[in-house]
């Protein structure tokens, strides 16, 4: 085995009311694709930034070749060869593919531009990764996929020799992800190193020489060879098995609580999509980012008005593009956005709680405080909401006792429906179980559910049936017994629509 | 809270500070029209705080006072319509510009900051035409509408009686439904219980901590225990100089606009903070698009708050006007929009919006009136009114930022 290129010892970081990392090592060989998988909030996203520079530790010790170096900013970590490819790509639009990846080293002569050098020098790095657009194309004109091959080929040309990925793969068709893979291959064997973050199982399978699991912040498990494995990960990364980690007991379906027909939102207007929720049904809608899902949700709760199409909840007409008529009809969204939509951060929990159903709990426009604290102090307990009492602001909570509260200000309202959008985002292992669980409990009593998630084992594990959606379209319906992650996946990239009738 | 007592100590300081270079502070007549100018200039903090909750601002303030402060000896003396007409008609008139500003920033998403500054040209503009910019006033006619705000009524005595009664009543009765026992015993023994704690709490802070759990279960928040007891004091210090007619206090007569102005603090911190309107408007403030996906109106919610500030700068139009007797259509309320800003950011208004107290308001009104006041009294020259004006407001906001960093390094280093 040879010696390490980039080492991370007993790492530590914590933000204000929650523990990201603690005492996690790390290590990459040259030429090692290293996995990294958690769920969403294990600390996957402050362990990169960490090693890119983005974040300080709070304690831990980083390595580079054997010798301990303080990683303090992101120009210290691309000078020692680490580069970091965002979720969301970082290219400057108004620039070509040779401009983008010597954005700020630009060659130069007597001060000025040097466009020959930056033209060879840019041909060169392309043929290394071998593409087929050249370094004088505009970046307006490449497809998502390509644009990450010029990331990949930004990081190459400032000499990089760990490339550290985040999500690539989550906006790729099938095609662009392959193409991906191989460059991904052909780089390792050229001695760079890769660390590799997804949630995409497979795909990890396929790539890791070595995967490195987190869990709330910790290293739980280093696996080799054999050991990388589906349901071995999933194992160390939820800790329980998966079935009663999304606490799916099957229960009686009610009557059809929620009926959409024909609605065609602004996103995607050349597109109608009609289903049904019924009372009791957990329905799950999954599809690329950009698919148009959170956009329906907006629809349905009044957010944006849609251009056509009719909603009916519980049989009676719902009119559409103001949330108060939506509440009334009993509707609940819990956004997409907990920070921004979903909570007031300088408020504390009391009137975030109470902000929904403040009328139910007033006479003659007066609020009456002694029930607006007592419905904070029961949604507390009941949600079992982590918070010293009432007055504590919700931005001093954790990403997981936040979603909490905002689900504890719908529920005061008693809905039929609740809409949720990415219900579990950034949200911490054993909250997610609580969250699951509560959503189980609430279908159990009769209440349609309705979730965008763009996490696999959260549609596969807690929807009934799942609606899957692709650039605006609804490409196709998947029962209990049909799900699978690659027919969902297939759906989603708009593939054989045909397949699942 | 801590802001208000920051402020207030502020205040005091200045008060301080006057009274001993000049003798005539301390007189009657001198307090009495320091309160006098405070109630007209905090019926405009009031209405501007409103709209500066929502994250809003509303630069139009004294050009809606100059406005309505014409129209009224204008109509009623040159054009001799009646006195309901005119005043129906101001407030008609201050209505609909809140309505245009409210409806221009909701419907049509323009800036605030531009729609009343285009708000302060307009107003003033018509003001001065329908005038041909002459001077309109009342004579020696209307003297009993003019009493409206020259006359005093009562002492400075019995108004500390009636707030602090007020007070006491109100934070009593909010949590009226959790009481057990009856009523009158209840109350006096929370009264009692608090001062015990506060009083021990002056010794020891242990001795406050113990206090404080003697205390009935509703009163276990600091906020309402200083609430109670500060308005219990308020009440015996009136109680007791009104009716031994003694002391200062009880010989300095209250003008009007000074009622006015105390009143409409009652019924405005009431609205802000105990019915649903309040919550609404304070949660649009603090995060529009949260409280939008919560079900809050917001748009009807921030077109209200500019009709609130527009009705109140109308109303302290009609009551300058009374108070001056006569008015210059082109002076008349200039710059008043800024005192006003000044005022309630000065007394725990955020400009981000979302903050606010209105007790905060009236207390900063009347250090930028106590300021001027002292200025008169001290001697200095006018000139430099404005730059010290500016210079303290400033420095009361770097204060009250330097705190808050203080407290929340410190909050994060120990939590």
């Amino acid at each position: 085995m040879t010696e390490p290129l980039l080492e991370a010892h007993g790492i530590g970081k914590r933000f204000p009311g929650v523990r990201a990392l603690h005492r996690v090592d790390l290590h990459v060989a040259p030429g090692e694709v290293l996995g990294l998988v958690g769920e969403n909030g294990a600390g996957k996203s402050t362990l990169m930034k960490i090693l890119a520079g983005i974040e300080r530790p709070d304690e831990g010790e980083l390595r580079w070749r054997g010798e301990s170096t303080p990683i303090e900013s992101p120009r210290a970590a691309s000078s020692l060869g680490i580069a970091l490819i965002h979720q969301e790509l970082n290219l400057a639009d108004n620039l070509d593919v040779a401009g983008n990846l010597y954005l700020g080293r630009e060659p130069r002569r007597f001060g000025l531009l040097d466009r020959q050098r930056l033209e060879a020098d840019a041909r060169r790095v392309l043929t290394r990764i071998g593409v087929p657009f050249g370094p004088g194309t505009p970046i307006t004109e490449l497809s998502v996929g390509q644009r990450q091959l010029v990331e990949i080929a930004r990081a190459l040309a400032a000499d990089a020799q760990v490339l550290i990925m985040d999500e690539p793969t989550s906006s790729l068709s099938t095609n662009e992800s392959e193409r991906l893979f191989e460059v991904i291959r052909e780089l390792s064997n050229r001695g760079v190193s890769i660390v590799y973050i997804s949630h995409r199982l497979g795909e990890v399978i396929d790539l890791a020489d070595r995967v490195t699991v987190l869990r709330d912040g910790e290293r739980v498990a280093e696996l080799v060879g054999d050991e990388i494995e589906r349901g071995r990960m999933i194992h160390c990364m939820v800790g329980r098995e998966l079935d009663s980690f999304y606490a799916s007991r099957p229960h009686a379906l009610g009557q059809v609580a929620l009926e959409v027909e024909e609605l065609r939102t602004e996103a995607h207007p050349q597109h109608a999509v009609s289903f049904t929720v019924r009372a009791g049904e957990r329905v799950g809608l999954a599809g690329l980012v950009g698919a148009g899902r959170s956009e329906v949700l907006r629809a349905l709760f009044g957010i944006d008005a849609p251009r056509s199409g009719s909603v009916r909840v519980t049989g009676r007409e719902l009119s559409l593009g103001k949330p108060r008529n939506a509440i009334a009809a009993g509707l609940a969204l819990v956004p997409e956005d907990r920070q921004g939509q979903g909570l007031i951060l300088t408020a504390n929990l009391r009137d975030n709680i109470g902000l929904a159903s403040l009328a139910r709990r007033s006479r003659l426009g007066f609020v009456r405080r002694p029930l607006e604290d007592a419905l904070a102090r029961r949604q507390q307990t009941s949600l079992r909401i982590k918070a010293p009492g009432p007055d504590q602001l919700a931005g001093n909570l954790s990403g997981g006792n936040q979603q909490k509260v905002v689900v504890a200000k719908w529920l005061a309202l008693e809905p039929r429906v609740l809409l949720l959008d990415e219900p579990t985002r950034g949200v911490d292992v054993g909250a997610k179980h609580e969250i699951y669980e509560m959503i189980s409990r609430l279908a159990e009593n009769g209440v349609a559910i309705l979730f965008v998630s763009s996490e696999m084992e959260e549609i596969l594990g807690l929807a009934d049936r799942v609606l899957v959606m692709h650039e605006g379209r609804l490409t196709g319906e998947l029962g209990r017994e049909e799900l699978a992650e690659s027919a969902v996946l297939q759906l989603a990239t708009g593939g054989q629509e045909a397949a699942t009738r | 809270m801590k802001k208000i007592l920051g402020i207030l100590g502020l205040l005091l300081v200045i008060c301080f500070v006057t009274a001993l270079n000049s003798d005539s502070f301390m007189k009657p007549g001198n307090i009495s029209n320091l309160a006098s100018r405070t109630g007209l200039y905090g019926i405009l903090g009031i209405g501007v705080a409103f709209v500066i909750i929502t994250g809003g601002i509303d630069l139009s303030v004294g050009s809606i006072v100059g406005l309505t402060g014409t129209m009224l000896p204008w109509l009623l003396v040159k054009k001799g319509w009646s006195l309901t007409s005119v005043l129906g008609l101001i407030a008609l008139v201050s209505v609909c510009i809140g309505l245009l500003h409210g409806l221009l920033v909701t419907r049509l998403k323009l800036q605030p900051f531009l729609v009343t500054l285009c708000g302060l040209l307009i107003y003033r503009g018509a003001a001065r035409y329908l005038t041909d910019d002459l001077n309109q006033g009342f004579g020696t006619g209307h003297t009993e509408l003019r009493e409206l705000t020259t006359g005093p009524m009562g002492s400075m005595s019995s108004l500390l009686t009636v707030v602090g009664a007020v007070l006491t009543m109100w934070l009593l009765a909010r949590w009226l439904r959790t009481r057990t026992g009856p009523f009158m015993a209840g109350g006096l023994r929370a009264v009692s219980r608090s001062w015990i704690a506060t009083l021990r709490g002056l010794r020891s802070r242990a001795g406050f901590v113990a206090g404080l759990k003697r205390c009935p279960a509703w009163l276990q928040s600091r906020a309402l225990l200083v609430g109670l007891v500060s308005s219990t004091l308020v009440l015996v210090v009136g109680g007791v100089t009104w009716l031994t007619g003694r002391t200062l206090l009880a010989e300095v007569p209250v003008p009007m606009p000074f009622w006015v102005l105390v009143a409409l603090a009652l019924v405005s911190g009431l609205l802000l903070n105990e019915t649903v309107f309040g919550r609404h408007l304070l949660a649009t403030g603090r995060n529009e698009q949260a409280a939008r996906f919560s079900g809050v109106r917001t748009g009807l919610i921030i077109t209200v708050a500019y009709v609130l500030c527009a009705v109140l700068a109308g109303l302290g139009g009609v009551l300058f006007t009374l108070d001056a007797n006569g008015v210059q259509p082109s002076q008349l309320g200039q710059f008043y929009e800024l005192y006003a800003i000044a005022a309630a950011v000065l007394g725990g208004c955020s400009l981000r919006g979302g903050e606010g107290s209105i007790l905060g308001i009236v207390i900063g009104t009347a250090v930028l009136r106590l300021l001027y006041n002292a200025f008169n009294l001290l001697g200095i020259p006018y000139s430099v009114e404005y730059a010290v004006m500016g210079t303290v407001i400033l420095l009361g906001v770097l204060a009250d930022e330097v705190i808050r960093r203080i407290v929340a390094k410190r909050r994060r280093a120990s939590g």
